[in-house]
Formats: C-alpha cells, sequence, structure tokens
C-alpha cells in the first residue's frame, strides 16, 4: 500500500444540479493538474448518483464542486449520498458563490472547504492535498490497515 | 486599416522636433516605462497623434453616422434622437414574483422588459421534476402559457418590448405567442427578441442552455427565423451573443470575431433554407458584454460596426442598407464584478455603461451590484435602474454622437482592434466555419485558453482589481447582503400547481400536439417551430416539448477540450 501513499491525489472536479459555468471549474481543474495531482473533470449538470459513481469507479480522495447559481444547496444530499456509498473518507470542497449566510449549512453537513471569489491558487492546491493526504488515511484506517 | 502618415504629409512642419522633445521629457521623468497591454493583447502606448490617425480616410473608414460604414452609429440621430432602450434582465420564483418586480421595474422607468427562466427550465425540465431548493432562484419557474399569462398579468404586450431569454425551440415565445392570442392582441403587434437564440454561443460558451444536439438545434434555428418572419414580423428572432464567448474567457476582439463568424454561420443557414439575405439580415441582433477596459470595448463595438457592414454587403450580398446595420443590446460585465465589497460594483457598472454608451448600443442591461451573489435584491435592481437614469439624464452622455470619435487614440485602436477581430474571422473561416470550429472544439479551446491567461494575470498582479488583488483591508468589515431566495412554501405551492395543471388538461389534445411535434421533426419540409406554438397553445408544457425534441434530435453533450 506504500505505492498508494505515493502516488498523486485523485480529484473529482464537477458541477451537480442545474447550472453550466464551467469557466472557474475548467480553470480550477487545470491548476490542481498543474500541479501534479490526477483531475477527473466531468461536464456540469452530473447528478448526485452520478457524482458518487465516478467517486467510486475512480478511487477520488477528494471531489471538488464548481457551484455559482445555487447548486450549492443540495451539496448536503451529495454527503449523505456518498456516506450511504462507503465513502465517508472522501473529501469534499466548494468553490464559487456560496453567500455567508449558507456556509454553516454546507460546513454543518461535511464540507471541509468553501473557496470563494479571490481564493489563491495555491491556497486552494495546498487544501486540496492536505485533505486528499487526510482522505487516504481515513480510509487506510477504515479498511482496518 | 488606415496607411501610416507622415509629419510632412500632415503639413505640421515643427512636429517632429516637438515630438522629440515631448519623447525625452517623458522618458527622463518616467524612468523605465511598464508594458501596457489590453485584454485583446493589443500594446498601449502612452500618446497617441496625427501620425497615428490623420482623419484622411475620414470618409472610408468612419463616414457620418446613419450611413456605411456606421462607424459612427447606425442611425443619423444615435442617442441624440433616441436613447438606448434600458431593458433590465428579470428573472425570479414564481410567475407571480415576477409579475411583481417587472411591474415595479415599469413604474420606475424601464422600457423595455425581458424574462430570465429559472435554471430548470433552461435545462429543458419541468419544475416537479427538480429538487425544490434549485427551483426559481436564478430566474421565473415559467412551464406553460397559463405560467407566461401570470407573469405577465397587468403588462401591455403588444405595446412594450420584450426580450425572452428563451434558448430554443423557443417555447418562452411560444407561451407569449398563445398569451397574446388570448388576449386578443395580434402576432403583428408583438415586438421583442429570442434573446438566447443562438445555439452556437451555448454550445461553446455558455453551457446553461443547450440541450438539443448541434444538427437539431441548426435546424430549430432557421425554422424559427422562417415562422417569425411569416407570423411575428416586428419579432427579432436571432441575437447573436458575444456576451457568452467574452464571460466564458474570449477577450473582447475574439468575442467580436467569434460572434461575426457565427452570424455569417446564421445568415449562410438562411440562404441555404431558399432565404432571401435581405429579409433575414434587418432582424438579426447582437448581444456583448461591456467589460470594464474601456476605451477597449469602445473601439470593440466601433470595430464591430464597421466589420459587419461589410461583411453584410460585399460577403454575403446584402443590397438593403438595413441589413447593415449592427443592432446590438449589451451587458455589463458580471466577470469584472467582485464578491468582495459588493457596493464597489455599482462603480465598475457605471463605467462599463458609459463604454457601452460610447460605443453605440440601442439596449442596455446595467447588472446590479449583488450579481455576484445572487439574484438581485429589490434595492440593487433599482439602484441598476437609477445609473441608466443617471448617465442618460444628468451626465450629457447623449448630446454628442459617437465623442470618442476623432480621438487619436480611438481611431488607432478601432483599427487595430479591427484587425485583430478580422484575424478570429480568418482563423474560423479557415476551421471551415462556426458549425464546424464549434464541432471540432476550436473556439472551446480558444475560450479555456483565454480564460485561464486571464486569471492568472489577475493571480500575478498584472490585472488589477480592487478587493482581491489589491485594496483588500476593507474586505473583512464589508458585510454581504443576504442573497436572494424565493419563498419555499411559495414554490412548492406553484410546483403543486404545476403537477395539479397537468392532471387537468385534455390529455387527448395534449398527444395529439406531441405527436404532430414529433413528426414534424422528421419531416424536413415542416416547420418544428410551428408545431411548438401550436403545442404551446394546446397546453403541452415545456418540458414535455423539450422532452419529445431531445427524444427526435437527441441531447447535446457538452465537448470536453483540454
Amino acid at each position: 500500500m506504500a505505492e498508494t501513499r505515493t502516488s498523486p491525489a485523485r480529484v473529482l472536479v464537477t458541477k451537480i444540479g442545474l447550472d453550466g459555468h464551467d469557466r472557474g471549474s475548467r480553470i480550477v481543474a487545470a491548476y490542481l493538474r498543474d500541479a501534479g495531482m490526477d483531475v477527473i473533470y466531468t461536464p456540469p449538470w452530473q447528478t448526485i448518483d452520478a457524482v458518487v459513481a465516478q467517486a467510486l469507479q475512480e478511487d477520488v480522495d477528494v471531489v471538488g464542486l464548481s457551484s455559482l447559481a445555487t447548486d450549492h444547496l443540495i451539496v448536503p444530499d451529495l454527503i449523505a449520498a456518498l456516506r450511504k456509498a462507503g465513502l465517508e473518507h472522501v473529501g469534499v470542497v466548494v468553490g464559487g458563490i456560496v453567500p455567508e449566510d449558507e456556509h454553516g449549512m454546507l460546513t454543518g453537513a461535511g464540507v471541509a472547504g468553501i473557496f470563494g471569489p479571490g481564493a489563491r491558487r495555491n491556497d486552494i492546491i495546498d487544501a486540496v492535498a492536505a485533505l486528499a493526504a487526510k482522505a487516504r488515511t481515513a480510509r487506510l484506517e477504515t479498511l482496518g490497515i | 486599416m488606415t496607411a501610416p502618415t507622415t509629419a510632412r504629409q500632415l503639413t505640421l512642419p515643427d512636429f517632429d522636433a516637438r515630438q522629440d522633445r515631448w519623447q525625452r521629457d517623458y522618458t527622463a521623468q518616467i524612468g523605465e516605462d511598464r508594458r501596457v497591454t489590453n485584454r485583446s493583447g493589443l500594446e498601449i502606448r502612452p500618446l497617441y497623434t496625427p501620425v497615428d490617425w490623420s482623419g484622411e480616410r475620414y470618409l472610408n473608414d468612419l463616414g457620418f453616422p446613419g450611413t456605411p460604414p456606421f462607424t459612427r452609429g447606425i442611425y443619423p440621430t444615435m442617442h441624440r434622437g433616441r436613447t438606448w432602450s434600458q431593458r433590465q434582465l428579470v428573472g425570479l420564483g414564481t410567475p407571480e414574483d415576477y409579475n411583481e418586480r417587472v411591474r415595479n421595474l415599469l413604474a420606475a422607468g424601464t422600457s423595455a422588459i425581458s424574462l430570465i427562466p429559472c435554471n430548470s427550465v433552461f435545462r429543458g425540465e419541468d419544475c416537479d421534476d427538480i429538487p425544490l431548493p434549485l427551483l426559481g432562484t436564478c430566474g421565473t419557474v415559467i412551464n406553460s402559457a397559463d405560467d407566461m399569462a401570470v407573469s405577465l398579468e397587468g403588462v401591455p404586450v403588444g405595446d412594450i418590448s420584450t426580450a425572452m431569454n428563451d434558448p430554443s425551440p423557443f417555447t418562452l415565445l411560444a407561451f407569449l405567442l398563445a398569451v397574446a392570442k388570448r388576449r386578443g392582441v395580434p402576432w403583428q403587434r408583438i415586438t421583442g427578441t429570442s434573446n438566447q437564440s443562438d445555439y452556437i454561443s451555448h454550445f461553446a460558451a455558455n453551457h446553461m442552455f443547450f440541450r438539443l444536439a448541434l444538427p437539431g438545434a441548426r435546424r430549430i434555428i432557421v425554422d424559427h427565423i422562417a415562422f417569425c418572419r411569416e407570423h411575428v414580423p416586428n419579432w427579432n428572432p436571432l441575437s447573436v451573443v458575444g456576451q457568452h464567448m467574452q464571460q466564458a474567457g474570449a477577450t473582447p476582439a475574439e468575442a467580436m470575431g467569434l460572434t461575426l463568424s457565427s452570424a455569417i454561420q446564421y445568415a449562410e443557414d438562411c440562404v441555404a433554407r431558399g432565404m432571401d439575405v435581405d429579409d433575414v439580415l434587418p432582424r438579426f441582433t447582437f448581444f456583448f458584454d461591456i467589460s470594464i477596459s474601456f476605451f477597449e470595448e469602445v473601439a470593440k463595438f466601433r470595430a464591430g460596426r464597421r466589420i459587419w457592414a461589410r461583411i453584410a454587403r460585399d460577403r454575403l450580398g446584402a443590397r438593403d442598407p438595413r441589413s447593415w446595420r449592427f443592432k446590438f443590446h449589451a451587458q455589463t460585465s458580471g466577470i469584472d464584478l467582485t464578491a468582495q465589497q459588493p457596493l464597489n460594483n455599482i462603480a465598475r457598472v457605471a463605467t462599463q455603461a458609459i463604454a457601452g454608451i460610447f460605443g453605440g448600443l440601442q439596449s442596455m442591461h446595467t447588472d446590479a451590484y449583488d450579481e455576484a451573489i445572487s439574484c438581485p435584491t429589490e434595492e440593487a435592481a433599482r439602484v441598476a435602474v437609477a445609473t441608466q437614469n443617471i448617465l442618460r439624464e444628468e451626465a450629457h452622455l447623449c448630446d454628442v454622437i459617437d465623442p470618442l470619435g476623432g480621438s487619436y487614440y480611438v481611431e488607432t485602436l478601432t483599427d487595430q482592434m479591427e484587425a485583430e477581430i478580422e484575424a478570429v474571422i480568418a482563423g474560423i473561416d479557415a476551421a471551415g466555419g462556426m458549425y464546424k470550429a464549434v464541432e471540432t472544439g476550436k473556439v472551446q479551446a480558444m475560450l479555456g485558453r483565454s480564460a485561464l491567461a486571464a486569471q492568472e494575470r489577475i493571480e500575478s498582479g498584472a490585472e488589477k482589481v480592487v478587493g482581491v488583488n489589491c485594496y483588500t483591508d476593507d474586505n473583512e468589515t464589508v458585510v454581504s447582503p443576504p442573497p436572494y431566495r424565493p419563498d419555499p412554501e411559495a414554490m412548492r405551492a406553484h410546483v403543486e400547481r404545476c403537477k395539479a395543471y397537468k392532471a387537468g388538461r385534455n390529455q387527448g389534445e395534449v398527444a395529439k400536439a406531441i405527436d404532430a411535434l414529433a413528426r414534424a421533426a422528421n419531416d424536413e419540409t415542416e416547420n418544428v417551430f410551428a408545431s411548438v406554438v401550436e403545442a404551446a397553445e394546446s397546453g403541452v408544457t415545456h418540458g414535455e416539448i423539450v422532452g419529445c425534441l431531445r427524444q427526435e434530435f437527441g441531447f447535446g453533450d457538452p465537448l470536453i477540450v483540454e
């Protein structure tokens, strides 16, 4: 399993819900890829079930969701679905427009980071890398290794 | 492009010596000069003089307002005669919420209305298929002619121009026509624009919208143009959208070039269907972004007008001068707004709006200061309207036509932007035209590259954004306004009404209309949009119409380009 620990972080960059503005998700995907991570990028409008299936198949450490038009309101449903599928170790971050009033709703549901406008490239990369490392440790613990 | 002029030709004998002296003083004071480029990548010098633009080619390159090449404006009087239409985008909540907001805007002086539907509508779904929290947060939930009737209660349809943000297959216009018929308003009196009919821009740049695979979307837009020409003659069935391109990352020059290439594609598709180019071009309209890169935007619009006049006349063979006119609506750019210190956006929007006015627009939307956070709140929407009122009434911007015309800088920049834009068009021509360029991902790749480059300029500080990469001290103390969210109970009741409406219809009529729609889709001699209108009149919902056409034409999946 040592090999797994040193392989690049695996990140699913996606959008759920109705909005398709993908300028932000494409830029962040490029940032993470250029930082050496394995990025799985999907088109917008994924269903929650599709994201869970991708997360399983691609064995991702982190799911990064871009929300610019209120799609963050159903992120708690996604986290519940990930848990139900046995993916509680997967870290979830949200980027885009999340009004301050609604941060608590997301962090309370288990979102590990919210990146709003003005978030710096390196801050995003560092946070995702740390979260990926944490996710791997958590998964090994779950497996009892 | 103007040929280089020399001071000798200008009969300014002392020019060279004085210029040298200024250059020495300038260099002595500034030391090492910084390199300045605009968003389109053009280098901007500190000073422009008659050597850059002398006015010798005035009649060729500029001419007079209302005459080709329309550089100074498409009408003889421009804003001195009639100011632009104040067309604020509005869309939120239930049809009742929309109706209340639009009546308030009419009372506040807005002169034309628009309708933004909910993202669920853009995605082709009825509200009973969508998670409740997502409904009505970014547009109005309108799924049937009955919903449209509620939305437009008390709004004088037939007397006021209406812009529908209504992508293919144009069900919102179909609902509007159904409402007009119920009220006894003849369709000839219906004016406005199908504001999101440019499926090419949706496919390449704005993934909010596209719902049908490219070939089906191509068929329906031509059917839509043909139908409107015959039955709704004062409606603009096509708005070619540069705004999507620029919001998705295109530079101003790229956005203008791609938009003109799309317009060429649409005109050629109409001609291929047997239409006369002079029958369709006068109803083509354009829709652009106005970024805060002030002079670049002014030059973009002036150059675009000039190029379109040439394309329409020389390339497309239009003989009617109305076909050469480049009519456009513009919206202040949302990408330039910041969620940090949101009141600062009022200043940005005003600056962008002035660029649009000096650029000679026909219709304008000014963003509300909270649009980087949510759908505009009532107060922010009022400030956006007031901004236009102030610029129009107080600032004396409308006294003189094309007031920046003749500026050495603006004319030089207009020429340079023209060359950049034409290079983009030539690249698209080489790729086989806009349809092919989008089908193969060439356009998407261009947008992605430019978006990343723009973000990197902000990250590096080369492009300054107040509150984002400079002057960030106030960010902690400024509290963001609470976002607009529709009342969940009202939305739940609306969804229940939608379900009851579907259950209570004459199901035989509905099935018949859907069947006719499917048959039209498979018969090239039929007009699909005519069947959409009949379906709307028969009580068929938006989701049902789109569902049927998706089955017949296929679903357009986004193309992913690295």
